[in-house]
């Protein structure tokens, strides 16, 4: 018989997962520059369709932030398990002697250090472009950052459901931007309320509660829903 | 020693009930190969034996060790190497240190390979990468599918090897396969054709 072996504890096989996802995620620069892409190219849309007025544009600045962030996050959310899905690597995940949810939240964390965590960061040269008085950059950063990651965790619970079916993105859209919407409702108006001077901490509470919510509970939610895609 | 025990399973694929009442067991020494045409149920009757497949499985399927599954698509993610892909792999659950990966790829053919991605690799030096995780793991029970295609004689007959090895240490293997036998006197068939519903 041989010997059972020795398992690697539960921290060493979140942080192989996140290195393996992160490599390969590393090895394909052009998937983590599309989304900054997609933000840059539609930010510059704006004034060109709305008129160069500053004011104008200062003042629906915080909305179109935040539309776009949500809309690049949908758009890389579809992708989240597909290759892992088409190569097999799911079904090993499956089978691993961890729970699925430390596993899969390994991979959502890579996912959204290369995406929602950069449009973050990058987010108040995008602000500028469009004018957003300089008191509000500091909130938008924040919102962002909260935002961006409630906005993966519920993507991923999307894109498990999703994943084993072919052109499910409209599907995923349909079943999750109805779940987006109050995170579009606390970034855009705690940015508004910083821009104003009013108080943005109570909305970017709000928001990071929903934020550590979806980091609690999604993960179990993302792992049954791949275990339901894997059994099709 | 029982290492897994089915009884009555039945697979329903779609609305269409494939194989019903298939019951065996597979004890440590034990190589089972599935056969029957194809379409008649093998993979997913792995699938199910594997834990992966639920739905549309009836009867009862108890394992009593770890499970090494290898299946179709062989879980290597194309743009690491092949050194990466091992030492990372979700299933591996011991830490291989990074000369037993390297030995383990000598023993595939691979030596001089590992750090080339595994995308430039052929289809058959990609499923001796995906093999390779047959020597770095301690699961007992070991569940592949079609592990011969894609391999060239002299992989046959390293898999055979392996495979014996393995069974000789008290694992067990069970196998889809539409070579005839490989194993002689050693291994069972379970012809599926006997089940289908």
């Amino acid at each position: 018989m041989l010997p059972d072996s020795p398992l690697l504890s539960l921290h060493a096989a979140f942080t192989r997962q996140f290195v393996r996802h992160m490599r390969s995620l590393m090895a394909s620069p052009a998937d983590v520059a599309n989304p900054l892409l997609f933000f840059f190219m539609v930010v510059t849309l704006f004034p060109l369709g709305l008129g160069p007025d500053p004011d104008r544009l200062a003042t629906i600045a915080p909305g179109i932030l935040w539309v776009v962030a949500l809309l690049a996050s949908l758009m890389v959310s579809a992708k989240l398990f597909a290759s892992d899905f088409e190569d097999g690597s799911l079904e090993q995940l499956a089978l691993a002697p961890y729970p699925l949810a430390v596993l899969v939240l390994a991979e959502v964390a890579a996912h959204w250090l290369t995406t929602g965590f950069l449009l973050a960061l990058v987010s108040p040269l995008f602000a500028i472009m469009l004018g957003l008085p300089e008191q509000g950059l500091s909130t938008l950063v924040a919102s962002l950052l909260f935002g961006t990651l409630c906005l993966t965790l519920i993507g991923a619970v999307g894109s498990a459901l999703t994943v084993s079916i072919r052109r499910g993105g409209l599907l995923l859209s349909l079943l999750i931007i109805p779940l987006n919407v109050p995170v579009l409702i606390f970034g855009t108006t705690a940015v508004t309320e910083a821009v104003i001077g009013g108080n943005p901490e109570s909305w970017l509470a709000l928001l990071a509660g929903l934020a550590l919510g979806s980091l609690a509970l999604t993960p179990l939610a993302i792992g049954a829903a791949l275990r339901v895609s894997l059994d099709s | 020693m029982t290492l897994l025990q089915a009884s009555q399973v039945g697979i329903e694929r779609g609305d269409r009930q494939l194989l019903i009442e298939v019951s065996f067991s597979v004890r440590g020494g034990e190589i089972w190969q599935l056969v029957g045409a194809n379409g008649v149920g093998k993979t997913s009757l792995l699938r199910a034996l594997a834990g992966l497949a639920r739905l549309g499985v009836a009867g009862d399927i108890q394992r009593h060790a770890s499970v090494l599954y290898l299946g179709h698509a062989s879980a290597l993610k194309l743009s690491l190497s092949a050194l990466d892909n091992l030492r990372c792999h979700p299933a591996c659950d011991v830490t291989a240190s990074q000369e037993r990966i390297a030995s383990a790829l000598e023993k595939v053919s691979l030596a001089g390979y590992e750090d080339r991605p595994v995308g430039a690799l052929s289809a058959g030096q990609q499923r001796r990468v995906a093999l390779a995780r047959l020597l770095l793991s301690e699961a007992p029970l070991w569940l592949l599918d079609e592990p011969f295609t894609a391999l060239d004689a002299a992989g046959c007959d390293w898999l055979e090897a392996r495979i014996r090895e393995h069974v000789e240490a008290g694992g067990a293997t069970v196998f889809t396969s539409h070579q005839p036998s490989r194993f002689g006197a050693l291994q069972q068939d379970l012809d599926l054709t006997q089940y289908v519903a």
